[in-house]
C-alpha cells in the first residue's frame, strides 16, 4: 500500500535526531515490544500481516506517533481482527473470558527466537531474471502489503544477486500462504531515481520479489507497466 | 533541510495507560505468560546486542579465511561464533573498502539484523533516517560526522525483503597489531549500520 510508511526519498522530515541512540526510550515501549513478540508467538497471524497491520495506522497518526505506537496500534488491530480480544475488552482493560489459545511460555519463546523464521523456500520454477540483467520495477500500486517501495517504481537497475526463492510478502500478508517467488537483489543508480537531483556516485540496493520486476524488453512494449 | 523537527507525539502518561491496561488483560486472558515478556524484553535489552557484531567485524579482520566465508556466506560464518535467529535468518555482509562505502536502511519500516546488533536505536526507526539515507546518503553521513571523498562509491541497501545486512567497516590504520578482543572493542554499532566509520583509539 502507499502508505505514509512508505517514506524512501520524501522530503521534510529534518535532522536526524542522533541523540535517539537507544532502543527503547520509556517503559511502554519495552511492553510493546515484549506484548507483539509474544502475541505473534500464539501463530494467529504472520509478520507480514503484522507489518500490514502497522502500516493501516492513518497516515496522518503514523507520521505523529513514535515507532512502538505503530506497534501497538498494529497488536491491538490484529488482536480485534482474530477476535482474541473484543473492543469492550480493550477499552477497559478487564477480560470477559479466558482464551482457549495457549499463552507461549519462556521455552517456546527461547526457542523460536533461536530459529527464526527463514522464508527460504524450495524453488517451483527458474529464476526469470539473471545476474547482469536490467530490470524495471513494475508500476504497480496494490492497495495490500507489498515490499516493493515507491520511490523505484518503474524505474530501471541491475540484478547483481540472487537471493533464492523466499515466501512472496504480498501473498502471505494477504493469505497467509507461503509462496515461494524467487528474490533478487538489484541495484539502481542514484541519478536514475532522483534525476538531477541525484547525489554524485551512489547507488541504492533494494531485494525485490520477482512479481515485481519486468525485463526491459517486457518493459518496452508495455511501458505503462 | 537542517532545522531540527520535533514531531509531537501523545502525551507519555496516556499512551502509558494503554499499554498498561492492554498488557493486564492479554495476562488476564492468558494469552502472554508474564515470564516470556520478562524473557524478551531481558534478550534484547542486556544479551544481544552490537557487541556480537563487533565480534564478527574483529574475527574478519584478523582471520582471511574467515571474512572470505563471512563475505561469501555471512548466515553461517555468523553462526559459527554463535549469533542466530530471530530477523538474522537470512544474512548478508557487505564490506567497506577504500572505494566503496556501505550503509544499510529500511525505508519501509526498521528491518535491521537482531542477532549482531540487537534492536535498533530509535533514529534508525524514525522518519527522517528512512526518508533519507537512500536520496541523499552523504548529506546523512556528514551529519555523522562521516565526509566522504566524492571518489567513494555510496551504496545504501533498502532492507525491503528478509535479508539482513551487516556492514564489515574498514579496519583503521595504526591497529593492526591489535588482538581480536582489542579491535572488537573499538568497533561501533553505528560503523556497522554504516553511518560512521571505526576509528583507532586515541594515542596515549
Amino acid at each position: 500500500m502507499n502508505g505514509a510508511h512508505d517514506l524512501g526519498g520524501k522530503h521534510g522530515y529534518g535532522a536526524i535526531d542522533q541523540s535517539q541512540t537507544e532502543n527503547f526510550e520509556h517503559r511502554w515501549e519495552e511492553t510493546v515490544f515484549g506484548l507483539t513478540l509474544t502475541c505473534g508467538m500464539l501463530g494467529q497471524w504472520n509478520l507480514d500481516q503484522s507489518r500490514f497491520a502497522r502500516e493501516s495506522t492513518d497516515p496522518a497518526h503514523y507520521l505523529s506517533s513514535t515507532y512502538y505506537e505503530h506497534w501497538l496500534h498494529g497488536l491491538e488491530l490484529l488482536l480485534l481482527e482474530k477476535g482474541l480480544v473484543t473492543a469492550l475488552e480493550l477499552q477497559n482493560g478487564k477480560s470477559g473470558s479466558a482464551s482457549k489459545l495457549p499463552a507461549a511460555t519462556p521455552d517456546k519463546v527461547k526457542k523460536i527466537l533461536a530459529s527464526g523464521a527463514p522464508t527460504l523456500l524450495p524453488e517451483q520454477t527458474p529464476n526469470k531474471f539473471v545476474p547482469e540483467q536490467s530490470v524495471v520495477v513494475k508500476n504497480d500500486h496494490p492497495k495490500w502489503h507489498t515490499r516493493a517501495p515507491t520511490y523505484i517504481k518503474g524505474i530501471a537497475g541491475k540484478v547483481v544477486k540472487l537471493h533464492g526463492a523466499h515466501i512472496y510478502a504480498d501473498e502471505h500478508a494477504r493469505s497467509g500462504k507461503k509462496t515461494p517467488e524467487h528474490l533478487y537483489s538489484v541495484r539502481f543508480e542514484a541519478k536514475d531515481i532522483w534525476g538531477q537531483d541525484a547525489e554524485p556516485n551512489s547507488c541504492v540496493y533494494i531485494d525485490l520479489f520477482e512479481p515485481y520486476l519486468l525485463s526491459l524488453d517486457e518493459h518496452q512494449l508495455a511501458p505503462g507497466n | 533541510m537542517s532545522e531540527h523537527t520535533h514531531h509531537h507525539h501523545a502525551p507519555p502518561s496516556e499512551i502509558e495507560e494503554r499499554v498498561k491496561k492492554l498488557e493486564s488483560l492479554l495476562i488476564d486472558k492468558k494469552l502472554v505468560d508474564p515470564q516470556s515478556l520478562d524473557l524478551l524484553v531481558d534478550t534484547y535489552q542486556n544479551k544481544v546486542g552490537p557487541k556480537n557484531g563487533a565480534a564478527v567485524v574483529a574475527r574478519a579482520w584478523t582471520d582471511a579465511d574467515y571474512r572470505k566465508r563471512l563475505l561469501e556466506d555471512a548466515t553461517p560464518a555468523i553462526m559459527e561464533l554463535g549469533y542466530e535467529g530471530r530477523q538474522g535468518e537470512h544474512m548478508v555482509c557487505v564490506e567497506n573498502t577504500p572505494q566503496v562505502h556501505n550503509m544499510v536502511v529500511c525505508t519501509l519500516c526498521s528491518c535491521y539484523p537482531w542477532p549482531v546488533l540487537g534492536l535498533p536505536p530509535a533514529w534508525y526507526k524514525a522518519s527522517s533516517y528512512r526518508a533519507r539515507a537512500v536520496s541523499e546518503p552523504r548529506e546523512v553521513l556528514k551529519e555523522f560526522g562521516l565526509v566522504l571523498d566524492p571518489e567513494v562509491e555510496v551504496r545504501v541497501w533498502d532492507s525491503t525483503a528478509e535479508i539482513r545486512y551487516l556492514v564489515l567497516p574498514l579496519q583503521p590504520a595504526g591497529t593492526e597489531t591489535f588482538t581480536e578482543q582489542q579491535l572488537a572493542a573499538i568497533v561501533t554499532r553505528d560503523a556497522m549500520i554504516g553511518v560512521t566509520q571505526v576509528s583507532a583509539p586515541d594515542a596515549a
